[in-house]
């Protein structure tokens, strides 16, 4: 069988080898539910944007972010990347926006995430 | 109108896109392969051009199709019977016409 | 994926009153989700108020849409699961237009659309989606981690046998396994094979038996407990 088209997207997984699967489940953080209503309101009400954008957006992560990110994080890195593309806010609005609640958690901001589960 | 029947031999397109970034919905695993359609589940809009924000109409035809994990994975060893199914828009299939 | 549940001990101390703190003996602490912030939960609140400021969204609506999901949870799927074994009308509306009969079983799946795939003793099926993560999340709620891993996603479509048995599920030889790949627009539930030795259960008790795993086609019921 000669299956002979040379790339496959990072995303695109099914049939290699994964390894054993770890089935430890955590109980999804309030932070990330609103991520997951922020996307329903965006695809289903607002039609701002898409699951299919949703999707392309995560798709073109970087591998090893895709493969650091947990679920969340790639959602929100998406759909904020979207409402970017589409105008619905400015990357200086967004950028003043991060930096004012950034200053609401005086001892810092971690850079990735620890609040998690789930890639 | 949908082009394939249930019962129909179609096989899926091979070729990767050529300009990325696209989207597709169509694995790597599946593609150059041959099936038998299982149902016709409506015709929904495309999503490789939903992804880039279009309206992705005219809708598509989409398609269960049937493989016999024998044809997927060579080395397969489960029960000759054993099957995979997946959704596949008509724009990814041709008539197998091969039997096979 | 979650590296760094170290390193954090910036937080109020009220648990010292338990144990004097000491740094010899300080054990490891994973602190709670609430008081670690991170970039990407930074950003979710930041778009979030931008987009309520912009008056597309208020905070009602976001409380809702959550509340909404909370509400999705496999015992829905679960009653679905025992009216079909109880009620073969049911179960044959069920499989024919399986929105309208979750409908009468009382939920909304909203636009999904949802193929209902019956396990026979001729026919065992699992569910996976090898490009992302669809769910039938309209019905069971959002997907366990696993689900959503890279392990399950990229293997089961190849050796589900396989992956069935690290779940404990052994499917006899002479029985056909069928995977589905949720690629596009449908998504799939399993209906499971109901164990014997439950004849004259109330539906009820039937739903009780009856969990997420074996929606997903990981797992089947087994008998009364």
């Amino acid at each position: 069988m000669e299956r002979d088209f040379t790339a496959r997207g990072h995303h695109d997984m099914g049939g290699l080898d994964g390894g054993e699967i770890d089935r430890a489940e955590h109980d999804y953080a309030l932070w990330e539910k609103r991520v997951d209503a922020l996307m329903m309101l965006c695809t289903n009400r607002l039609k701002l944007m898409t699951v299919d954008q949703l999707r392309k957006g995560i798709e073109a992560l970087p591998p090893e972010a895709y493969d650091e990110m947990t679920y969340y994080e790639r959602w929100i890195s998406s759909v904020t990347n979207t409402l970017l593309e589409r105008g619905v806010f400015t990357a200086d609005e967004l950028g003043a926006k991060m930096e004012e609640v950034r200053a609401r958690y005086p001892d810092g901001v971690m850079p990735g995430g620890a609040a998690g589960g789930g890639c | 109108m949908p082009r394939f029947a249930v019962g129909d031999r179609v096989r899926v397109h091979k070729q990767f896109p050529p300009t990325p970034p696209s989207h597709i919905r169509t694995p790597y695993y599946i593609r150059g392969l041959s099936g038998t359609v299982e149902r016709i589940c409506g015709a929904f809009k495309n999503p490789e051009e939903l992804a880039f924000g279009r309206p992705g109409t005219p809708e598509v035809p989409l398609y269960r199709v049937r493989f016999r994990q024998k044809d997927v994975w060579p080395d397969y060893d489960g029960n000759e019977a054993d099957k995979i199914e997946i959704e596949i828009f008509e724009f990814w299939l041709d008539a197998a016409g091969d039997g096979a | 994926m979650s590296g760094n549940h170290h390193d954090r001990h910036h937080h109020g101390h009220d648990h010292d009153h338990l144990h004097p703190y000491d740094p010899e003996h300080h054990h490891p602490h994973r602190p709670d989700q609430d008081d670690t912030m991170t970039y990407y939960r930074l950003m979710e609140e930041a778009v979030r108020e931008l987009m309520i400021e912009k008056g597309l969204v208020t905070p009602d609506d976001i409380r809702a849409e959550v509340e909404a999901m909370d509400a999705r949870v496999p015992a829905n799927g679960a009653k679905v699961v025992a009216r079909a074994w109880t009620d073969p009308d049911f179960k044959k509306r069920l499989i024919e237009t399986p929105k309208e009969a979750i409908a009468e079983a009382g939920h909304d799946i909203g636009p999904m659309k949802l193929v209902v795939l019956e396990n026979t003793p001729e026919v065992h099926n699992v569910v996976v989606c090898t490009l992302c993560s669809c769910y039938p999340r309209w019905i069971l709620g959002i997907p366990p981690d696993w689900y959503k891993s890279r392990s399950y996603r990229s293997r089961v479509v190849r050796e589900p046998r396989a992956v069935l048995k690290e779940f404990g599920t052994e499917i006899a030889g002479d029985r056909e396994v069928r995977v589905h790949d949720s690629t596009a627009d449908m998504r799939y539930f399993v209906l499971p094979m109901r164990p014997a030795g439950t004849d004259g259960m109330s539906e009820e008790d039937l739903a009780a038996l009856v969990h997420r795993d074996a929606m997903i086609g990981v797992t089947e019921v087994s008998g009364a407990r």
